[in-house]
Formats: C-alpha cells, sequence, structure tokens
C-alpha cells in the first residue's frame, strides 16, 4: 500500500466496468514480477492479455483469480474493493478460472465434471440422474454439440472439447468473469474455431472475459480491446478496432529487438 | 451403449456382490453360450463387456477356477464344495476382501497404507489390555479398539498429507513402529480372548459365516461409496487430478485423511474378526502378508496404483480369486510351494490388463 499516489488513475472508462485492478504490484523476494498494473474489464467485454512469457500475465492472472495476493494495490469488483483469500472466494464472487488441463478430471465422466464439488445430493447418495440431464441441457444451451454423451470419460476427449467443457462447466457455476489462459493452446483451426464461436456466445450473454494468450493473432477475431504487458507494466491498452494484428507484431518485434541489442550489449 | 455404460456397470457391479460368495455353485451355469440366432451378437456382447469391464474378466476368472477346483479336478470333485472348505475359502476371502476395500479407495486417490496389517495386529491387544488391566466393559473395549484404526489412519494422513512424506515411506514407519509397541506391550505373549466379549465375538468373527457376511456387507456399503457418493466422486478426483479437484474446492486433504481412517478402521476391525476366529490373540498375526495380499486383491480386480482408478467389486472378485488358489491348490493336494509364482503372474497380467486396456478403451471411445 506505499506507492499508493504514485501515477495517474487507470486508463478511461465508467462504472460499466466488472473488474478494476488499481495499482497492483508484485514482488516475489527481490524480483519484481508487476510493477503498478492499472486494467479494467468492461461488462460483456473480451479482453486479450498478451505479451511475452516473463512479462507478468500469469502473475496478474493469479493475482485476479485469487491463487494469490498482490503485494500492494486494490481490486474492485463491481465498484466494490475486496481481497480474495483464495480461488475458491474468487469463485464464489464470479471470477472463474478456466484451464483446459488443469481443471478436469480424465477418470471422471463429462457431467461429474461438470458438477465436481457441486453435486447434488439426496443425502447420502448423488443424484447422478439429475446431474445428466442438467450437464446435458447445459451443453445444449450452449451449443456444444460434439460431445456424443455426457457419459463419456473427460479422457476420451479431444483438446477441443475439453476446453469446451471446461468453459461450461465455468458457466455453469455461474461465473460473471471468466479468465480463460491459454484457451488454444495446442489445438487445431478447427478445435479453436469451436472455442472462439463459445467466447463469441459467451459474450453476446453478457459474460465479461480475459482472454491469456501467447498468439493474438488467433484470438484476435473475437477480442473488443487489447492489453500488453511488457516487463511487468502494461504498456499497450487499444480497442481491437483501433489498432491491429499487424501493429501488435511491430511492438512485440521491437521488444524483441531491444531485448537481443541489450543482451549484445551485455555480452561485450 | 456409451449412455447406458455407467447405471450398466453399476448394476452388474451389485449383482456381483450377492451372487458369487454363497451361492457359487449356481454361479457356474451363469454365462450363456446356449447355439441360439443372438449366439454370436451375445458372443460379441460379452466380449466388449469384457474388454469394458474389467470385474466382468476377474469374474470370468473366479468362475472357471470353481470349475476346474470344483468339478474337473478329480479330487477337488469330492473335497472343495464340502462344507468346510468352503468355510475355510470364505475366511481365506474375506479379510483380504475387507483390508483391500480401504486400500482400492486409498490408492484410487494416490495413497498406499502399508501399515494397515499392524493395525490389525494392534486392535485385538487394545482390547485385551482395557478389559484385563483396566476393567472396561467388553462393548467399550471393542469399540475403543476399532477406534484405535481411524486413529493410527489420521496420523497415517498427517504424515503424508500436513508432514508432506510419500505414503509408501510414511506407512511403512507407522508400520514397524505398531509392530514394536504390539511386541513390547505383549511381551511377544499370545493372550486368549476375554470371557467378556465371548457373546459378541460371535457376530464379528466366530461364527463360521460371520467374516464373509461382513465382508459382503462392507463391499456393498464400499462400493455405494465409491460410486454414488461426493465422497467417492471427491476420491477419484483427488487421485484423478490432485490440482484440478483442489482448484474445484474439492478439500483433497480432508479426502485423504478420511481415507486412511476408513483403512484404518478396517484393519482393526479384521484384526477382531481374526482374534475372534482363531480365538487367540497372536501378536505374529497380521503384519505385512495381509496388506500386499489385499493390494495385490485390488490390483487383479482392476484398480491403478497410478490413482484416479479402481473398483470395490474388482476387489472383491479378486480377493475371492486368491482365496481360492490357495485353498485349490492345497485341496488338490499340489504344493503350496509354487503358489506365488501364480500369485506374481496374476498380479503382472493384471497390471498389464490395466495398462493396455485403459489404453485400448481411451482410443476406442475418443
Amino acid at each position: 500500500m506505499t506507492d499508493q499516489q504514485h501515477q495517474d488513475p487507470p486508463a478511461p472508462s465508467a462504472d460499466g466496468d466488472v473488474l478494476r485492478v488499481e495499482h497492483i504490484s508484485k514482488k516475489y523476494g527481490a524480483v519484481t514480477a508487476l510493477v503498478d498494473v492499472n486494467m479494467h474489464l468492461e461488462r460483456g467485454e473480451v479482453l486479450a492479455l498478451v505479451g511475452d512469457n516473463g512479462a507478468g500475465k500469469s502473475t496478474l492472472l493469479k493475482i485476479i483469480c485469487g491463487f494469490q495476493p498482490p503485494t500492494s494495490g486494490r481490486i474492485l469488483l463491481d465498484g466494490q474493493e475486496v481481497t480474495f483469500t483464495s480461488v475458491r472466494h474468487a469463485r464464489s464472487l464470479g471470477i472463474d478460472i478456466v484451464y483446459q488441463d488443469l481443471a478436469l478430471v480424465n477418470q471422471l465422466t463429462v457431467y461429474e465434471n461438470m458438477f465436481l464439488n457441486r453435486e447434488p445430493v439426496r443425502w447420502p447418495l448423488l443424484r447422478k440422474k439429475q446431474m445428466r440431464k442438467e450437464a446435458q441441457e447445459h451443453l445444449d444451451s450452449m451449443g456444444i454439440k460434439t460431445l456424443k454423451s455426457v457419459d463419456l470419460k473427460v479422457a476420451s476427449l479431444s483438446g477441443g472439447q475439453r476446453q469446451a467443457i471446461a468453459v461450461a462447466r465455468s458457466v455453469f457455476s455461474e461465473a460473471k468473469i471468466m479468465l480463460l489462459d491459454e484457451p488454444l493452446a495446442a489445438m487445431g483451426v478447427k478445435e479453436g474455431a469451436l472455442i472462439l464461436d463459445l467466447v463469441r456466445d459467451l459474450k453476446e450473454q453478457g459474460m465479461s472475459i480475459i482472454i491469456i494468450a501467447h498468439n493474438y493473432g488467433q484470438v484476435f477475431p473475437v477480442v473488443d480491446r487489447v492489453n500488453l504487458l511488457q516487463g511487468g507494466k502494461i504498456t499497450f491498452d487499444k480497442y481491437s478496432r483501433d489498432t491491429s494484428v499487424e501493429e501488435l507484431t511491430e511492438i512485440v518485434v521491437a521488444e524483441y529487438r531491444k531485448a537481443l541489442e541489450e543482451r549484445h550489449r551485455a555480452a561485450s | 451403449m456409451n449412455g447406458a455404460g455407467a447405471p450398466l456397470s453399476e448394476r452388474k457391479g451389485m449383482a456381483h456382490v450377492s451372487g458369487t460368495v454363497q451361492e457359487a455353485p449356481e454361479v457356474v451355469g451363469g454365462p450363456p453360450e446356449q447355439p441360439s440366432r443372438g449366439a454370436m451378437r451375445a458372443l460379441r456382447d460379452v466380449g466388449a463387456l469384457l474388454i469394458r469391464q474389467r470385474e466382468a474378466t476377474v469374474f470370468v476368472v473366479d468362475v472357471l477356477l470353481i470349475i476346474y477346483f470344483g468339478f474337473i479336478s478329480s479330487v477337488g470333485r469330492h473335497a472343495f464344495f464340502t462344507h468346510t472348505n468352503q468355510i475355510t475359502v470364505t475366511q481365506l476371502a474375506a479379510p483380504i476382501i475387507i483390508i483391500a476395500l480401504g486400500e482400492v479407495m486409498l490408492l484410487i486417490c494416490g495413497e498406499i497404507d502399508l501399515s494397515v496389517g499392524f493395525t490389525y495386529q494392534l486392535a485385538p491387544f487394545i482390547m485385551f489390555f482395557l478389559i484385563n488391566d483396566y476393567h472396561f466393559p467388553g462393548l467399550l473395549a471393542i469399540l475403543i479398539a476399532l477406534l484405535c484404526g481411524p486413529v493410527i489412519g489420521w496420523f497415517n494422513g498427517f504424515l503424508t498429507v500436513t508432514m508432506g512424506l510419500p505414503s509408501f515411506i510414511a506407512t511403512l514407519g507407522t508400520a514397524f513402529v505398531i509392530n514394536g509397541i504390539v511386541l513390547t506391550t505383549s511381551h511377544a505373549q499370545q493372550e486368549s480372548i476375554p470371557p467378556q466379549v465371548h457373546g459378541i465375538a460371535h457376530w464379528i468373527g466366530q461364527y463360521a459365516w460371520a467374516e464373509i457376511t461382513w465382508a459382503v456387507i462392507l463391499t456393498a456399503i464400499f462400493h455405494v461409496l465409491l460410486i454414488r457418493t461426493r465422497w467417492g466422486l471427491h476420491t477419484v478426483a483427488t487421485g484423478g487430478n490432485l490440482l484440478g479437484a483442489r482448484e474445484a474446492g474439492v478439500s483433497v486433504a480432508r479426502i485423504k485423511y478420511g481415507n486412511f481412517m476408513l483403512t484404518g478402521f478396517l484393519g482393526a476391525f479384521v484384526g477382531l474378526q481374526i482374534a475372534f476366529q482363531i480365538s487367540i490373540i497372536d501378536p505374529t498375526s497380521g503384519g505385512f502378508t495381509p496388506m500386499f495380499y489385499a493390494v495385490a486383491a485390488a490390483v487383479i480386480g482392476g484398480t491403478a496404483m497410478l490413482g484416479g482408478s479402481g473398483t470395490i467389486i474388482g476387489a472383491f472378485l479378486g480377493g475371492i480369486l486368491l482365496a481360492i488358489l490357495t485353498n485349490g491348490f492345497s485341496v488338490i493336494g499340489i504344493s503350496a510351494n509354487p503358489l506365488p509364482i501364480i500369485f506374481g503372474g496374476a498380479i503382472l497380467l493384471a497390471m498389464i490388463a490395466n495398462v493396455q486396456l485403459t489404453r485400448l478403451r481411451e482410443r476406442g471411445r475418443a
């Protein structure tokens, strides 16, 4: 909380922000991962968070999803300051993070995964019929039709299907803000298209989404705004209609050149 | 086909529980082999079932062994189905099965308990000391002896979950410690069952059919626990994807502690049963052997050591398989010396099947 009166207030926006991150810094011992980051997410918006490895993307993500607290700064949810005590706590407030591989249990069926830790019970037994039916209805309502049955074990699904299930589960848990961490990682074009369609649908239904992506070119078509993280700072914040994949590439390439030069200088 | 998969397996499983044990002779006629127009399809369905349901495979092996020892072997024909021998088989199977139930739960959530055979050793002595030295009423002494199981289980959970030791090492340590406690406190002397508990002893383990009846009841309970309850689902989730389960808010520590405690309870229970069955409290009973048999039964029944998968019914049938093999060999008069070779082979075959069939299944369903 020391460097609170530092710099100007976060980027232009009004009460429409569903999430605001103000003056967030994160230090791991001597290493500073984030420096006074200001970020906001508008209601019903898809925000892409891009940047190189080590730029602080995952640190920022971990702070927003409640996995770890920031060293300083605050988080506002619907204008209310919140302090997340755990991922579970953040989730209960409507912020849900979706990992492709971490989220699902291979040995369980699709419907069991969708209900994991929220299973309906008629003590002491699970209401399996209800689980199956609701899971199927939910997938249908989201337009996820690539599954033969909700009785399939997740192990037998493709990467795209898994991601779709993980997203569906998140929606199912009544998330308001969804954090997608590399949703297209290791996915073919067709599968990727499935997920992008899903993101579009969710946005139409009013979900606010942050996508962490390495390959911003792939997600660019569904994104409303782009934030670029460089060296623990957000250095770029533009609506996607005001920018282009080319402009982003230029910035990234410039950064790459600078890094190369620095290395040369250090070597000589 | 897929849609009906899970409920089918459950119904099938329950049928096994009631079907295999007491009614073993009737079950022999079970698999439909009569030649009809549906024969080919039936055969194919059976084949598919064998691949999909591990329990079915073990069940068939059990039946084949019963047929061999009970009907084909010229010696076994006269000896295998005698009343005494039926009881012998069930008394061999029951302790393996009951301990295996706990081990299955632990293996599924990614742990193992090597100490359970020593909890088995300790429990009847606790009962004895409480009655003999502290004049506790019999029933209370039995309850406390049973409770020492979960207490040891809790300690194993503490070492594994809270202290972060691998359970293989943690429970190896507790195993030796408990063994030492038993030997020290009992001065390595056998004791007899105190008269205060003679009545209840019959119900726990002394009646001829008591042990297998308990094994069947507990199998049914654990099967439901694994397949039908949140506890079971979370146990699978914990072993299948520890991080993912934790992310979803599953209390993985509680699941692991709980399954160690359940296993400890079962160990204590079996210890009392055996003591009542043989009417002696023996400081050398239990130990590593019953635990390894139980793990073998679990593995033969289709439980993977990698966590995330396993079946209670499979462990039950695996326990029956080990018991029939042990007993059958002695019944038909073959030396028991080569028996471990067969056990080892069965474990390896089962494990290969586990690994390969899982691969096959996952590929087939994709």
